[in-house]
């Protein structure tokens, strides 16, 4: 296949994804502004980084004034399933690909894009990335920009409205696993209950929102780790391109 | 203040592009271990679920509306619709209780 091809491919699957990101990047933008950032900053944000998870993460941090060092943190342990899904993919390209190709290639690596790009019969082209990128990057960030704008303008019922948009999105994205698998289930339950007696309970409750997640998810995930190892570590990582997630 | 959240953004942004970057031009074999894949087949549920509760139901100004949504997209995510019409109707359960109690004046 040529590379036009590739990367016309890669625009043909990357406009649902687009699209998608669209609407939960502009309840993203809503929370950049309730964060305090202006719409440029958000924009940004949205175009180097890539990541709802992470982002939306980032904003509580950067909200509560906390240093670089935990927002740091927090994005290496948010976004370590990239990791995964990098490594996953250096064996899908070609051998002989670039540095630089696969260097263009990892700033693609979303849930969504994952997805497609593995889902892919053959070596993954690095133009078959581009093009996916070409159109859902642009969504993700004009989105984002919008939400920050907009959120001035809408009245405060449909601002509720619109801010719950991204949780529900999480829910959609954790539960149909849970649903499957036990041992997501059980891990899933146990993080809830835990990050509600750190929301509220005493002296808990002083733990800043970042460092809570932080402290949470990588206790939580390791006891699952140990308690529930996965079975074949092949079956995992076809759970994880089939159930996609935040970008 | 303008220049620290530009900061912030540049951290971040250069955490997160690592992430996505070493394992690609680096490293070419499969991780083995087995604890450490399944370490990171549960985080991002993990992670998801512990920022979703209970954040949601304070996502907005009154606690009923957001208990309203919280249940439609648990109920709507467990029968497997995609994202945005979870999303979507989670949304619209929300706009429609809130104007209603608004209405009703019984939270005003």
């Amino acid at each position: 296949m040529s590379r036009f091809d590739s990367f016309k491919k890669g625009v043909m699957g990357g406009i649902p994804i687009a699209l998608g990101y669209l609407a939960v990047s502009f309840s993203l933008g809503l929370q950049a502004r309730q964060a305090g950032m202006d719409v440029w900053a958000a924009v940004v944000m949205s175009l180097t980084n890539l990541t709802s998870a992470g982002e939306f993460a980032a904003l509580t941090i950067i909200a509560s004034g906390a240093g670089y060092l935990e927002l740091a943190l927090s994005q290496v342990v948010i976004n370590l399933r990239y990791m995964l899904m990098s490594f996953a993919l250096s064996q899908k390209v070609a051998p002989e690909t670039g540095i630089l190709h696969r260097m263009g290639i990892a700033f693609g690596v979303t849930d969504e894009i994952f997805g497609i790009s593995i889902a892919q019969e053959g070596k993954l082209s690095p133009f078959f990335s581009y093009g996916a990128m070409a159109v859902a990057v642009p969504g993700w960030t004009i989105g984002t920009g919008l939400g920050v704008i907009f959120g001035n303008i809408l009245p405060a019922v449909v601002v509720d409205a619109l801010n719950l948009a991204l949780y529900s999105m999480f829910i959609a994205i954790f539960l149909p696993p849970a649903k499957k698998d036990r041992a997501v289930a059980v891990s899933v339950i146990t993080a809830m209950l835990l990050s509600t007696l750190f929301t509220y309970a005493p002296y808990l409750r002083e733990i800043s929102p970042g460092m809570r997640t932080i402290i949470l998810t990588v206790a939580i995930s390791f006891a699952a780790a140990v308690f529930f190892p996965i079975a074949d570590p092949e079956d995992a990582s076809d759970e994880r391109k089939s159930t996609g997630g935040a970008s | 203040m303008s220049h620290i959240i530009y900061m912030y953004i540049l951290v971040m942004a250069v955490v997160t592009y690592l992430i996505r970057m070493l394992p690609l031009t680096l490293l070419r074999k499969e991780i083995r271990n087995r604890t450490l894949k399944s370490f990171l087949y549960y985080v991002p549920y993990v992670t998801l679920a512990v920022m979703t509760f209970p954040a949601i139901l304070t996502s907005g100004e009154l606690f009923l509306p957001g208990l309203a949504g919280f249940i439609t997209a648990l109920i709507l995510s467990w029968k497997g619709k995609s994202l945005i019409v979870v999303a979507a109707v989670s949304c619209l359960v929300v706009y429609l209780t809130e104007s209603l109690l608004m209405f009703t004046g019984i939270l005003i």
